[in-house]
């Protein structure tokens, strides 16, 4: 039985083309979800941050400190700015994902809602852990 | 030729992404343990911020931070392999390149998984 090939010459235009997100008018759940695959792919890459800071203190001070120099740089901390705030955002989309996985949340508002509370619960967390963070280093 | 498996049986652990639904509910079970994990490791963030690395040592000789340390490099390397996984099979038609990124992906997230669990193994043991 002859059956295409995947991958095997389509024939080019003439046929209808499904809209892709480029042709819509943004909406917060759509952005949502986007960011939320972008975080997902950043925090993949933060993983090394992580490993090297763990690999560094299991190894000994001359590479703990030089990680922590690197970390602890203005550029250190910008980033690991962004990865606290991926982190929690995507942690957050995923929390939300949960319940639209139990059957709840999909009326309209209740869309709106939780895409905008994923927004701003990942600032306001990020804000919180930084301050704490930031008072316990400046104890020290 | 003739074939006496039902159809079931032939669809069974195939599908598009030849994993059933055994990809979408491993992520969402890594995703629960992920939130536990990663309170974890905000709060060991932040207890260690700007810390002399003897102070990492004596946070992870505490077998119940040594237990969730390994537990957080099990979960997210395990998370984090599914995830790019998806975005792999979203992106990536052709099936030699797909093949090659999946495997690719799939040591990466090994490799992580394992350095950090090695890693809180030896500031556990205090070696």
């Amino acid at each position: 039985m002859a059956e295409a090939k995947a991958g095997a010459a389509r024939p080019q235009a003439s046929r209808p083309l499904s809209p892709h997100i480029f042709i819509f008018r943004p909406y917060v759940n759509m952005v949502m979800s986007i960011v939320h695959r972008i975080t997902g792919a950043a925090n993949y890459f933060g993983s090394l941050l992580l490993a090297a800071w763990l690999i560094s203190a299991a190894a000994g001070d001359e590479k703990y400190n030089a990680i922590g120099s690197i970390l602890g740089s203005p550029v250190g901390l910008i980033v690991l700015f962004g990865f606290t705030w991926s982190l929690m955002h995507h942690m957050l989309g995923g929390i939300r994902h949960f319940i639209w996985d139990s059957g709840y949340g999909f009326a309209i508002p209740s869309i709106r809602f939780l895409s905008w509370a994923t927004i701003f619960g990942s600032l306001t967390l990020t804000g919180l852990i930084w301050m704490v963070g930031l008072y316990q280093w400046g104890v020290r | 030729m003739a074939t006496y498996k039902t159809s079931l049986k032939r669809a069974r652990g195939l599908g598009s992404a030849r994993g059933g639904t055994d990809h979408f509910w491993q992520q969402r079970l890594s995703g629960i343990s992920n939130i536990i994990v990663i309170a974890f490791l905000i709060y060991a963030a932040i207890s260690l911020a700007g810390m002399p690395r003897e102070a990492v040592k004596a946070f992870f000789s505490q077998p119940l931070n040594a237990i969730l340390g390994v537990l957080l490099a099990i979960s997210i390397s395990f998370h984090m392999r599914l995830g790019m996984q998806a975005i792999i099979e979203d992106y990536i038609h052709r099936e030699g390149t797909k093949l090659v990124l999946v495997l690719l992906n799939t040591f990466f997230s090994i490799f992580i998984g394992v350095a950090c669990v090695m890693a809180v193994t030896k500031l556990y043991l205090g070696v």
